[in-house]
């Protein structure tokens, strides 16, 4: 089996596995009892809490646990627009391809009266600091932009745009679940006041991620309780999946330096090789994107049906087609790069890691040409482009 | 559980009466490119009777499989009785489909109702010899 959907979730490692279960069976206690199992899955925890910050460049005391990546876009977000509301700040500025963690968080928020600017992400899937510049109003109390698009994998000028955010006086978060453990990240450097991660992205386990606060930045708190994550969010931590989260950024992060530079190799050959099918197009950047993603739009097809007849053939993919999602629209991410209904249908994502070979790679290259011109053989559509009925849009 | 029953996969993977017919008696297009979901029928139609009968698609699984067995399910029957299929007909013959995926399987229904129109319509202006 070739499994190149990594990015809509990873198989845990064996490390982050091991740590799990026995964090499971040694560390049960609750960490906020003063009793010594308590202290332990404490001393636990805060060990995790190290690890993970000293990955991004950060202080134990930035990190707040969380359930994931959809938890720490809605805290970050809403956090930042109530408390800009306080002093009469209601404008946020975004992008029109942010996860829907983000994007339905700002709708919500509109329905509140905030008002969203959401930027343009041009045709190559990469938004321009100027433009964020340009977009700061006086009353814009947040900017919110993802690290790296979970579609099309396209990595923004976060350093630059934190920069201007700086400059501007607005706190800056970005949504970082694709990119956390899979290229080098430094919060400081780049400027970040807040940013989410999630583990199931890099190894770890589901239903667990964090949130970078910079120090000195507000955050409030969405769910009341206990005073766990120093009053931030309430609940007994999940001390296994914290520290299994730990132990696979660790780990995915010490493998970048090596790992890089082979999955970018395999993704530029993919590239490649299915940009050599007829009327095919890559979605975003060539070279500014993230090491496993490759994204490609077929004319003339449907993604649902390429992913299941690519599954028969063992491959795992993903794609952005209205039946593939159940939803009525092709993907927001294609339609926002000016991609139209009838080729935004017909897209691929692989999303691979080092555990996919050269061999598999040419796999994948032969079984996508055949998958396409075989589905193209009965479409209708096709027919039309080919007698010259219609004209070919790629 | 898998997405589709065993049939769909069947009808997915091995789609029955694909292709065209040259000089088919009527053509029915339904759909669009919008709504990610295209389906173009074409029958040959003696003596009131759907003798044959292919289709092309550009969809989703369901689409390829509903296409398919709505073919299976007409062909060799007369014209009225096709003009009766429904797309529950057409689901249930093939045991089913996820709720969200009904909407592939209204537009077979659709696509032999417009093929039949169209033959119809040619009857009615003298361009196809009624057989
Ligand atoms: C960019 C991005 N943001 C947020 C999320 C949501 O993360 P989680 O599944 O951990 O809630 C995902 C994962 O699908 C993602 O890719
Ligand atoms: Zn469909």
């Amino acid at each position: 089996m070739i499994y190149a959907d990594n990015a809509a979730t990873t198989k845990m490692s064996d490390a982050a596995v091991n740590t799990m279960i026995n964090a499971m069976r040694e560390t049960f206690g609750n960490p906020s009892s003063l009793y010594t199992v308590g202290q332990r899955a404490k001393e636990v925890i805060e060990k995790a809490r190290e690890d993970i910050a000293s990955v991004i460049g950060a202080d134990p005391g930035e990190i707040y646990f969380t359930s994931g990546g959809s938890e720490s876009d809605n805290q970050a977000i809403i956090s930042a627009a109530r408390l800009g509301m306080k002093k009469g700040k209601k404008h946020i500025v975004s992008s029109a391809f942010e996860h829907h963690a983000v994007l339905n968080t700002l709708n919500k928020l509109e329905k509140e009266g905030f008002e969203v600017t959401l930027l343009d992400v041009h045709e190559n899937g990469i938004i321009d600091p100027a433009e964020v510049e340009a977009a700061i109003r006086e009353d814009t109390c947040l900017v919110t932009v993802m690290y790296a698009n979970n579609e099309i994998g396209t990595i923004q000028p976060i350093g630059e745009i934190g920069e201007v955010c700086r400059k501007k006086g607005v706190v800056f978060h970005t949504d970082a679940v694709q990119a956390v453990g899979h290229i080098p990240i430094n919060v400081k450097d780049e400027n970040i006041d807040m940013m989410s991660a999630s583990a199931h992205k890099f190894r770890g386990p589901k239903g667990i991620g964090f949130l970078y606060v910079k120090k000195g930045v507000r955050l409030l708190s969405l769910i009341e309780g206990g005073e766990q994550e120093r009053g931030k969010r309430a609940g007994t931590e999940n001390v296994p999946a914290i520290a299994a989260m730990a132990e696979a950024l660790k780990e995915s992060a010490a493998a970048i330096s090596n790992v890089l530079p082979v999955i970018s190799a395999r993704r530029d050959r993919l590239i490649e090789g299915l940009g050599e099918i007829p009327h095919s197009i890559l979605n975003g950047d060539p070279v500014r994107r993230l090491p496993g993603n490759v994204n490609f739009c077929f004319e003339a097809i449907e993604g649902e049906s390429l992913l299941l007849l690519l599954d028969d053939k063992g491959i795992q993919a993903s794609s952005g087609s209205a039946c593939a999602s159940g939803s009525l629209d092709p993907s927001h991410v294609l339609m926002a790069l000016g991609r139209v209904h009838d080729v935004a249908h017909g897209s691929l994502r692989l999303s691979i890691d080092e555990n996919i070979t050269d061999s598999d790679v040419e796999f994948i290259i032969d079984s996508v040409r055949q998958t396409v011109e075989y589905l193209r053989s009965f479409s209708p559509i096709w027919r039309d482009l080919v007698s010259g009925e219609k004209e070919f849009i790629l | 559980m898998a997405l589709y029953s065993e049939k769909v996969m069947d009808h997915f993977r091995n789609p029955r009466n694909v292709g065209i017919i040259e000089d088919a008696d009527g053509v029915g297009e339904v759909g669009n490119a919008k709504c990610g979901d295209i389906m173009k029928m074409y029958l040959k139609i003696d003596d009131g009777v759907i003798s044959d009968v292919k289709f092309e698609t550009f969809g989703c699984g369901s689409a390829i499989a509903s296409s398919s067995m709505a073919t299976e399910l007409i062909k060799g029957k007369p014209v009225e009785d096709a003009m009766e299929l429904t797309n529950k007909a057409v689901a249930e013959a093939l045991d089913g489909l996820p709720a969200y995926k009904m909407h592939c399987s209204v537009l077979a229904e659709e696509a032999i109702r417009s093929a039949i129109d169209d033959y119809n319509s040619k009857i009615n202006q003298g361009k196809a010899p009624e057989k």
